[in-house]
């Protein structure tokens, strides 16, 4: 029984070192999402149509339903 | 809970690079008629039971029936192999999904919808010239001019039609925070806004009416069921968004289906009345962080979370009784999940509720950029958002780089482009305009006339929408080599 209990502690304090000093792994998983998204977001200045301004102006929709 | 019968129409906004080109009725049915995937490009819509004039409050009001004559009529519509219907409304191009027996299906018809209307747009390029035209599966071209994206559910007849208005409006009013999609800036002379759940609520001007173009309302009393009117009503939804989310699309419609049958059940939620709907629905649209309280008629403040959830509680109960399918289970499961969420955090969300994916995306955007709201490659990026074209949909982007979730294999929705539903009357349709492409002379979503070769074309009445299933008329029209044949083996 208090093995059993020392053990939670154990685990709890592992848990606590944890949250001080990130997991490597987690850390490398976050700076790969964000990489991603960086990189969507590169690709989304290529893809957005030309003169932006002047398209969403042009952009009229009548006679609807 | 047997299934109820539902299906979505999706009316898509176009823009087109080309000055000389505006003209929009001409580009809609150089679309229409640009798709490959048609069986018979002479078969004539049937518009003999159609009257989007009938109010379901009990009354007729005047006006003029569509009726083309027959060649401008197969110019405006095309009959799909999977069931459904393309065509023109207006002046945009339209797309309903066959009528399907369950949510899952409708999702992915209405998804397949998108990719036929891609295929009109490359179709039509061919003749017309490259990078021409852009289509949007969304609902306002943010200057005050609103296209549609209406649901229909079937019910019972014996339903009566005020049941349903008085214990839907507050439901409607507050589905948006889970089935919005999302919109920069307010038109339609709303109160101002930066960024809005949803692209319809500036556009609802009234409680009810039958008016969809003009004075849009909460509920909409068009009383056309499509089938035998003795039995059913089809509930005509137009209050909501078009989505580009798979997993929005399916919750919104697998909730208000459920919604719908514990109000035919008689499982009321009478209990709320809002104290100004019309007001509520652009409040709720405004409010990013689902913290305003919404007044009630009887002075208590409820926020939309708290009135979905009462609905939510209500829907546990009809299950409980009840029983319910697994995707009506599953459906109840994700909308307590969502509500929580939503209570708690939105942007937890941003992999499935449209108005939460792009808000984050656009979020993104102007953090790099430390560009405003305002700056208009925000204003372009809220439209591309619905682009259907894959190269260049940020909606589509997102989902190719594995950052929102999906609901269906993208290869059973390339199959609903053309395959019917088994389930539904639609199944009858779609395989008689595959197998006898010339001899349907028109058809309808209540008819289907076949060319004998007579003097008069045969009309077989397709009124009852859950018949007409694989189950029941497969092995028939397998057998059915000829079309005289199928015809006397249905009329004996």
């Amino acid at each position: 029984m208090s093995q059993d209990k020392k053990r939670d502690l154990k685990k709890v304090g592992r848990r606590d070192d944890a949250a001080a000093t990130p997991n490597p792994e987690v850390l490398e998983k976050g700076k790969k999402i964000k990489e991603n998204i960086d990189k969507l977001l590169d690709e989304i200045d290529e893809v957005l149509e030309e003169n932006a301004e002047e398209f969403v102006k042009n952009y009229v929709q009548k006679g609807g339903e | 809970m047997t299934p109820r019968i539902l299906g979505t129409e999706t009316e898509f906004g176009v823009a087109v690079k080309d000055a000389a080109a505006q003209d929009p009725v001409s580009n809609a049915i150089l679309l229409v008629n640009s798709v490959d995937a048609v069986p018979s490009r002479n078969t004539l819509w049937d518009y003999e039971n159609e009257n989007p004039l009938v109010d379901a409050r009990g009354f007729e009001v005047e006006g003029e029936k569509e009726r083309p004559a027959p060649d401008y009529n197969r110019l405006l519509n095309k009959l799909l192999g999977n069931g459904g219907r393309l065509y023109v409304d207006g002046a945009h191009p339209e797309y309903s999904t066959p009528e399907c027996a369950s949510v899952r299906d409708v999702v992915r018809y209405e998804k397949a919808g998108e990719r036929i209307l891609e295929a009109c747009r490359v179709g039509a390029e061919r003749t017309a010239g490259e990078h021409r035209f852009v289509i949007y599966k969304n609902n306002t071209d943010g200057k005050g001019n609103s296209y549609g994206y209406h649901e229909n559910y079937l019910v019972s007849r014996s339903v009566p039609f005020m049941r349903l208005v008085t214990q839907l409006i507050p439901f409607f009013v507050t589905r948006q925070i889970y089935a919005g999609a999302g919109k920069v800036g307010a038109e339609n002379r709303a109160n101002p806004a930066q960024y809005q759940i949803s692209q319809r609520a500036d556009f609802v001007e009234v409680l009810v009416d039958l008016n969809t173009m003009v004075k849009r309302p909460i509920i909409n009393t068009r009383d056309e069921p499509h089938a035998d009117k003795t039995k059913y009503r089809r509930f005509h939804v137009i209050v909501g968004d078009a989505n580009m989310s798979e997993v929005t699309t399916y919750l919104k419609l697998g909730v208000t289906a459920l919604v719908v049958s514990m109000i035919e059940a008689g499982y009321p939620v009478k209990e709320l009345k809002l104290a100004d709907a019309v007001h509520a629905i652009k409040d709720v649209s405004r409010d990013l962080s689902l913290k305003q309280p919404i007044a009630m008629e009887d002075g208590r403040q409820w926020t939309a979370v708290q009135i979905q959830e009462y609905y939510l509680e209500t829907a546990h109960r009809y299950c409980a009784e009840r029983g319910a399918d697994p995707e009506t289970r599953d459906i109840l499961a994700r909308w307590e999940r969502v509500l929580d969420l939503l209570a708690r955090d939105p942007s937890q969300l941003s992999r499935e509720i449209d108005w939460v994916i792009k808000r984050d995306l656009l979020q993104s955007y102007i953090d790099r950029k430390g560009c405003k709201w305002t700056d208009s490659r925000i204003a372009m990026m809220d439209l591309q958002y619905h682009d259907l074209r894959p190269e260049k949909g940020l909606f589509s982007a997102l989902e190719k780089g594995g950052y929102v979730d999906r609901l269906l294999d993208p290869e059973a929705v390339d199959e609903a482009m053309v395959a019917p539903p088994s389930d539904t009357r639609a199944y009858f349709r779609g395989r008689c305009l595959e197998k006898f492409p010339d001899q349907i002379y028109a058809a309808s979503w209540a008819s289907i006339l076949f060319d004998v070769g007579q003097a008069v074309v045969k009309r077989i009445p397709l009124n009852e929408p859950a018949r007409g299933t694989k189950e029941l008329v497969g092995g028939l029209l397998d057998e059915s080599d000829t079309v005289e044949s199928l015809v006397s083996r249905l009329s004996a």
